[in-house]
């Protein structure tokens, strides 16, 4: 870890939140719906350009994603929401072929810049996948994984700690405090989804990207994860990919609609539902195409 | 059931004909091949276990008339098969890891696993004759270390090839989760993807331990084999496929008999670690839950 505040990779260290982050990750919410316009931008993503090979996936989008609130990408499938989502954390990287144009900034910081770290990037920005994927350890041990990885208890207790914090965090302390040593393959796909979420709070993420945290779960586990994201809002940054324009509706502040690797609108979720600007969003979300 | 005409009546029973031919094919084929096994296996036992003595295990090999035994094979066996795992095994691993983790389909990936398919499948007789190119004539004589390094060279693409093979079995989701949490490729390979496959890898060295121990012609030109008792790496040693050529060839009946017995002591050595490395796979699988 560096220590000097003036450069890029200290400003995404994970343990000490950067002088721009403190005052938004204090503030308190007031309702869900109001947050949308008092939130202050966490991340921007400006003329961006995303290609697979030759391929390209995405066409010049700008988006502002607001913090403390969650922002939902839909759209029909292959339409870049969830290419844009894994440019968020630089998971693109980690595909052959994958490039990117145009410029993704965290708190002011472009976090493809060469001084960035992607590592670091993506400790910052956690991710939940589409299938809950624990690792095959016990339920104690997938949470420990970041803290242990990036050293973040000095002792046992601060790390029984910070696996108590997280799995409260993620509404799942009750169900497994007395199993803590079972494997984490023994829970249900709800819980399964939960662990993970609870996996990525133990790292402290100002962001967390959810690639359709839902779509493998059933209604109760739905409306468990749901409540879940509603709560973690509070106090971090969440953008999510789904599929459901009712969940969308639930649980977001702000929509983007994507088609053919565009964004074509964006704003509060009230108003993208009830009064979308372009007859496009209008068509998607009632239903009469994608 | 409707009456079916002449033809189609016809065409049915040749269908069933030939079907209940096939099915009798392959039961004849898989029972040529059980009856085989079990006459191996019978004669094995029959031949072999009428020598089976204490002296088996305490004496060295001796004269003809003396009482000998196989001691000094057995140990010699014991200490080149385990030397040879223990050189052979981790080079596979880390070859294994290699293809499957970082080099996966690049050029020269492909060319490590296609020269590793070659060795593979290169006669042992060969890597006998290499190893005593390498370790024996230089160095001035035969030794239980050529020998160790003749099975070694055996064991190493065994383990490299199902280590890369149980890898690939391990679900990229595991990697994206270790990813995403801010975790460097060696960290995600060790803290994930080993653990995970570990019971597969285990399952992978004993089944090369297995191999090795039967083999006779990489150790004809490198650690000889030996009638005394010797436990020096740098001297000829004994080993029980040796023993077993030497022996079933001679004219005396004691020493025939007593190769009958060193054969099956290899096959009920060879069976038991096939046994064990199914029931090390079920346990280790078990643990992980799911």
């Amino acid at each position: 870890m560096l220590t000097t505040s003036a450069s890029p990779i200290a400003a995404i260290d994970p343990v000490r939140p950067t002088p721009g982050s403190a005052a938004p990750l204090r503030a308190p919410t007031v309702s869900a719906k109001a947050a949308t316009t008092a939130a202050p931008t966490r991340m921007s993503v400006g003329n961006v350009n995303a290609f697979y090979g030759e391929k390209q996936a995405l066409f010049d989008v700008n988006l502002e994603i607001p913090d403390n609130a969650v922002t939902a990408f839909i759209g029909a499938s292959g339409c870049g929401k969830s290419t844009l989502l894994r440019c968020l954390n630089r998971m693109n990287d980690t595909i052959p072929g994958a490039s990117i144009e145009g410029q993704i900034r965290m708190d002011g910081i472009d976090i493809n810049s060469p001084a960035v770290d992607p590592v670091q990037v993506r400790t910052r920005i956690g991710m939940v996948f589409q299938k809950p994927n624990p690792f095959p350890m016990s339920i104690y041990d997938n949470i420990a994984y970041g803290p242990r990885t990036h050293k973040l208890a000095a002792t046992k207790t601060e790390l029984d700690t910070i696996v108590e914090k997280s799995l409260r965090g993620a509404a799942l302390w009750d169900e497994v405090k007395d199993r803590l040593k079972s494997s984490g393959l023994g829970l249900s796909g709800g819980q399964q989804q939960r662990l993970v979420i609870a996996r990525t709070l133990a790292v402290s993420p100002a962001v967390i990207l959810m690639d359709e945290p839902c779509s493998a779960l059933d209604p109760i586990a739905t409306a468990h994860i749901e409540a879940l994201i509603d709560d973690l809002r509070k106090h971090t940054c969440i953008v999510m990919v789904t599929h459901s324009m009712a969940q969308a509706a639930r649980v977001s502040q702000v929509t983007a609609f994507f088609n053919m690797g565009r964004l074509v609108e964006s704003g509060p979720t009230d108003q993208i539902f009830t009064a979308p600007k372009l007859d496009q969003t209008q068509d998607y979300i009632t239903g009469r195409f994608g | 059931m409707k009456e079916l005409s002449p033809a189609a009546r016809a065409r049915y029973f040749r269908r069933q004909l030939v079907d209940r031919l096939m099915g009798g094919l392959c039961v004849l084929a898989a029972g040529i091949g059980l009856v085989l096994l079990g006459l191996i296996l019978w004669m094995l036992f029959s031949n072999g276990i009428g020598g089976l003595s204490l002296s088996v295990f305490t004496n060295s090999m001796a004269q003809p008339g003396a009482a000998g035994g196989l001691a000094n094979a057995i140990v010699g066996s014991i200490i080149q098969v385990g030397l040879g795992a223990m050189i052979g095994a981790p080079l596979g691993m880390m070859v294994g890891v290699y293809l499957s983790e970082v080099g996966k389909d690049s050029r020269f990936a492909s060319v490590v696993r296609f020269v590793n398919d070659i060795l593979l499948s290169a006669p042992s007789v060969l890597i006998g004759l290499f190893v005593y190119q390498i370790a024996v004539s230089p160095l001035g004589g035969f030794s239980g270390f050529a020998g160790a390094l003749a099975l070694a060279l055996i064991a190493m693409p065994i383990v490299a090839r199902t280590t890369e093979d149980i890898l690939r079995l391990v679900p990229q989701a595991y990697r994206d989760g270790a990813v995403a949490l801010g975790s460097r490729e060696n960290e995600v390979v060790r803290k994930v993807v080993l653990p995970a496959a570990f019971g597969g890898i285990l399952t992978g060295v004993l089944l090369a331990v297995a191999r090795i121990a039967g083999e006779t012609a990489p150790l004809l030109f490198t650690s000889l084999g030996n009638t005394n008792w010797s436990t020096d790496l740098t001297q000829p040693m004994a080993s029980l496929p040796i023993a077993i050529y030497r022996y079933a060839g001679s004219p005396y009946p004691e020493w025939v008999a007593l190769a009958w017995t060193g054969a099956m002591l290899i096959t009920v050595g060879v069976l038991s670690l096939n046994i064990l490395s199914r029931f090390s796979h079920a346990a280790i699988s078990g643990k992980q839950g799911g």
